[in-house]
């Protein structure tokens, strides 16, 4: 099972804003059960997205290289349930980047309707919490790809976010790595 | 300008928020590591609360002046030393540092501030 709780972004302006859209179907699981007879998007899933959403936000600062952690849900209010065919937007504003963390405020909505309403802290870990990456590059980048950050992110400019060029570098390595010689 | 009845309430009011306790839990006198439990991360959450509660801005040193406390020059043998809590004083003079100074060992820094400190603080930000 794949833990991606929004499917793509719709608007990204790099250091402050990103929208990213999430469609509730009946065939996931995670609608099964919670509420017997009245299957809905479990809120604690929308607080991963919305996580999700904060935390690319502000990985996307520092090319997607500072390891960053959910580290405080200050405030999730819920003003209605969201339900199989409902598509949630999920916007994350970033409101505070210190060197050891940052704080995001978000909304979610279904169509017009304010459902959600958050405050998360995101710790960012120093070297004193060891060295070893979150993401491999090349996943991290295809991930990203797939929720079309690339396509739609912007700078404070305006100008398109590329895609770092440590990602590029790695996927050019693992391509070159392929064994292609079955192919003749 | 705020008196120190409101400073106090707007602070009160951010801790409550950030930290999950209770009003009376967050006298004066509580100290927030010991008594109202925060840790370090929830200073982000503190100082943004406390940004927006009083519309101003609180650089990270005036509160936490982690640069004197690593420097080797105001440490010895994990205390501060006397130019230390000089550097400390000048830096913080909204905090009581008596209580440090008759022991001021590095480690027990952390724990310095109170409530009424940071109300002292946001005051003279005002």
């Amino acid at each position: 099972m794949r833990w991606f709780w929004i499917d793509r972004f719709e608007r990204f302006l790099s250091g402050v804003e990103a929208v990213a859209l999430k469609n509730v179907t009946f065939a996931e699981e995670p609608l099964d059960d919670y509420l017997p007879g009245k299957p809905h998007y479990p809120h604690s899933l929308i607080i991963e997205g919305m996580a999700q959403t904060g935390g690319l936000l502000l990985s996307q600062l520092d090319n997607f290289e500072a390891r960053i952690v959910l580290a405080k849900v200050s405030k999730a209010e819920f003003f209605a349930l969201v339900e199989p065919g409902d598509q949630l937007r999920l916007t994350a504003r970033l409101q505070s980047v210190q060197p050891d963390g940052a704080i995001i405020e978000g909304q979610t909505h279904v169509g017009d309707r304010l459902q959600g309403q958050f405050e998360m802290t995101f710790a960012i870990l120093d070297e004193s919490y060891g060295d070893a990456s979150f993401f491999e590059p090349v996943g991290l980048m295809r991930m990203l790809r797939v929720l079309r950050l690339f396509e739609v992110g912007v700078d404070q400019h305006g100008q398109p976010i590329p895609i770092p060029q440590a990602m590029l570098d790695a996927e050019r390595t693992e391509v070159q790595g392929y064994d292609l010689s079955p192919l003749g | 300008m705020a008196n120190s009845e409101e400073v106090f309430s707007k602070v009160q009011a951010a801790l409550v928020d950030a930290l999950g306790v209770e009003d009376d839990e967050v006298t004066p006198e509580a100290t927030m590591v010991g008594d109202l439990g925060a840790e370090s991360i929830d200073f982000l959450d503190i100082v943004f609360k406390l940004e927006k509660a009083f519309g101003i801005s609180i650089p990270r040193e005036e509160l936490f002046p982690d640069d004197i406390l690593t420097n080797a020059a105001y440490v010895e043998n994990g205390k501060v030393t006397a130019g230390g809590l000089a550097e400390l004083k000048k830096r913080l003079p909204w905090a009581d540092l008596s209580k440090f100074e008759q022991n001021p060992r590095v480690q027990d820094f952390g724990n310095l501030l109170t409530v009424n400190d940071l109300c002292r603080y946001v005051e003279s930000k005002l």
